[in-house]
């Protein structure tokens, strides 16, 4: 335990993970990586330019959606790419430290 | 690592709360900052996680009386005979294995100056950085006649667990033909849609199993988060058996009486074979305790780091908290615990926290393949999360049945998707 504490410790040093900018955290709420198989499509994998066109599209209502659209329309086009850009960065973020 | 011993946690004591837990960060002579959460629900389980995640430097200690969450969100479902409560239930051995300390207590006192939390068996925990998250009470004090005891009679049922269950073998019990009474809250409470999917779920039961029952809910407001659809979709699916009386109408519930079940309103009486209270609420008593609540019971908040406005250095998240047009939900409170614990790393990093963007939705279930839900993004205007305009809203009225089902299913992987990230 003395070893694991002091692993725990060296980490203070080290960067932590990028911070997320704003609203980039809410969406794991519904599109956790933790949860395989549930019906909500998954974002892992995902490049920014894929998901940036996906919100592009739910805001405009180009792609119909049950709900996307309505959380897309409180995005402006710099912060969704900003959310596209880390999600794709950060995509195994969730599960596990 | 493993959950602190006694021992530690009075070492840490000793220590002056700056948190020097097997001496490592003395070696390397920087201390860890320790961050303490009080309340492993929603909000306060899905900070504990995102801190590790955020900053693994932070030491993280969660302190929950319960070996075991229980879920209050699809407990409907239960209530209408329609889920296993088991399958509400969650463990938190997934928060261990991420490093998270967590200690199964009750906090019974908090010494801000000192930086200091007092646990039930009377040991001392001290903290850098402090997040209250205890939920809701439900306020015994404010219907004269109901009472901790006429709960046991007349079940609230709205902090899940035995009351659900209780209010399941009620409904059980009841002869075809019965009548249900409801009653709904003023705002704010927890979980705005809640009384109405729960009206419907009941519904749902009676229809199928005893349909000369009738239900009614009594309000004490004259109108209902999602209510176009509710009553919409009431008119289809249960047409004739859910009956809602508005506050203007009498709704307001004034006197309980638990020998006869019997609830009082301005305008009547109604006496019920199996009554469901649902009362006003407040945010958990160590949150008054700790001097986070002011006079309304709530606990306000800054809207971009979530510390209290009464107590520097404490954090507020979840149901106990109030900042602005979020609403009291499970959904809140995890992206309220994602944006608390980013600021939070960043205030003990010396950093300036983002100023966030916040997403709500809460999906209500009508009929186990019907639901419907309703949206909001929120961004800190004026010291208060404001809802952004143009965004959000509800599910159209006029949506085909086909919306409804994927609804129903989409809310379901929400569940999985949030208890994973949280639990799992
Ligand atoms: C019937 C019903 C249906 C709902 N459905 C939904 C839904 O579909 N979607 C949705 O988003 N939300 C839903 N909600 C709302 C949701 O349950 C709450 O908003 C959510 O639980 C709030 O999380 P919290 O962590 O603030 O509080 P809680 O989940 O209540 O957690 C608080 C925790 O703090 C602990 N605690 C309290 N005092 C202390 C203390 N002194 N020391 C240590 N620990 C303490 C408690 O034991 C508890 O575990 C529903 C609620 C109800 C009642
Ligand atoms: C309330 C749950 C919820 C939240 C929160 C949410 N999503 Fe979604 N997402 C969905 C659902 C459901 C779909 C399927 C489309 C629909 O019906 O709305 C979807 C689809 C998507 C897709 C298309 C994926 C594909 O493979 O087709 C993308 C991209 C996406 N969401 C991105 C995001 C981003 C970015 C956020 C955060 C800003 C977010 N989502 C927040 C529920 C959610």
């Amino acid at each position: 335990m003395l070893l694991l504490g002091a692993a725990f410790g060296v980490m203070t040093i080290a960067p932590a993970r990028a911070e997320a900018p704003a609203g980039a955290s809410a969406c794991s709420g519904c599109h956790s990586p933790a949860a395989a198989g549930v019906a909500i499509p998954t974002l892992q994998g995902r490049s920014a330019e894929a998901i940036l066109a996906d919100m592009r599209a739910f805001r405009s209502g180009e792609r119909p959606s049950t709900v996307m659209g309505r959380i897309a329309k409180g995005f402006s086009d710099e912060e969704t790419q900003a959310i596209a850009r880390w999600l794709a960065e950060n995509d195994d973020a969730a599960p596990q430290p | 690592m493993p959950r602190p011993s006694r021992r530690e946690i009075v070492s840490g004591l000793a220590a002056g709360g700056a948190a020097l837990t097997f001496g490592a960060p003395h070696v390397l002579g920087q201390a860890e900052p320790h961050v303490v959460v009080i309340g492993g629900g929603f909000a306060g389980a899905s900070l504990a996680r995102a801190l590790r995640r955020e900053d693994a430097g932070v030491r993280v200690t969660l302190i929950e009386p319960s070996a075991q969450y229980t879920s209050c969100p699809i407990s409907n479902l239960v209530i209408a005979g329609l889920r296993d409560m088991g399958d509400q239930q969650f463990g938190y051995d997934g928060l261990r294995r991420a490093g998270i300390e967590v200690v199964h207590q009750a906090a019974t006192g908090i010494d801000a100056d000192a930086r200091r939390v007092r646990l039930a068996d009377q040991s001392e925990l001290g903290y850098d950085r402090l997040v209250v998250a205890p939920g809701i009470d439900v306020d015994f004090d404010a219907i004269p006649g109901y009472s901790q005891a006429a709960s046991g009679v007349m079940p609230h049922a709205w902090k899940a667990g035995e009351q659900t269950l209780l209010l399941r073998r009620q409904l059980e019990a009841m002869e075809d033909g019965g009548l249900v009474v409801m009653s709904a809250p003023p705002n704010p409470f927890r979980c705005p849609p809640g009384p109405y999917e729960r009206a419907s779920l009941i519904a749902h039961y009676l229809k199928t199993h005893k349909p000369k029952s009738k239900l009614i809910i009594l309000d004490a407001k004259d109108q209902f988060s999602k209510q176009r659809l509710f009553e919409a979709a009431w008119q289809d699916l249960y047409p004739g058996l859910i009956e809602w009386v508005s506050l203007s109408f009498g709704g307001r519930v004034t006197e309980i009486d638990p020998a006869t079940k019997t609830l009082v309103t301005e305008f009547g009486s109604h006496t019920a074979d199996v009554a469901n209270v649902i009362p006003p609420q407040r945010a958990g008593a160590i949150a008054v305790i700790g001097g986070v609540a002011d006079q309304t019971g709530w606990c306000p908040v800054d809207p971009a780091t979530f510390e209290s406005r009464l107590r520097p250095g404490i954090h507020v998240i979840g149901d106990a908290a109030v900042g602005g047009a979020m609403p009291k939900s499970a959904f809140a409170a995890n992206g309220q615990a994602k944006v608390c614990a980013a600021a939070v790393v960043a205030l003990l990093r010396e950093r300036a926290p983002v100023v966030p963007k916040l997403i709500n939705t809460c999906y209500s279930l009508i009929a186990p393949d019907y639901a419907v839900s309703i949206a909001g993004v929120y961004s800190p205007k004026d010291g208060l999360l404001t809802e952004v305009e143009g965004a959000g809203g509800v599910s159209p009225l006029d949506a085909p049945a086909d919306a409804r089902a994927a609804e129903a299913v989409y809310a379901d992987s929400w569940f999985r998707s949030l208890t994973g990230e949280v639990f799992a």
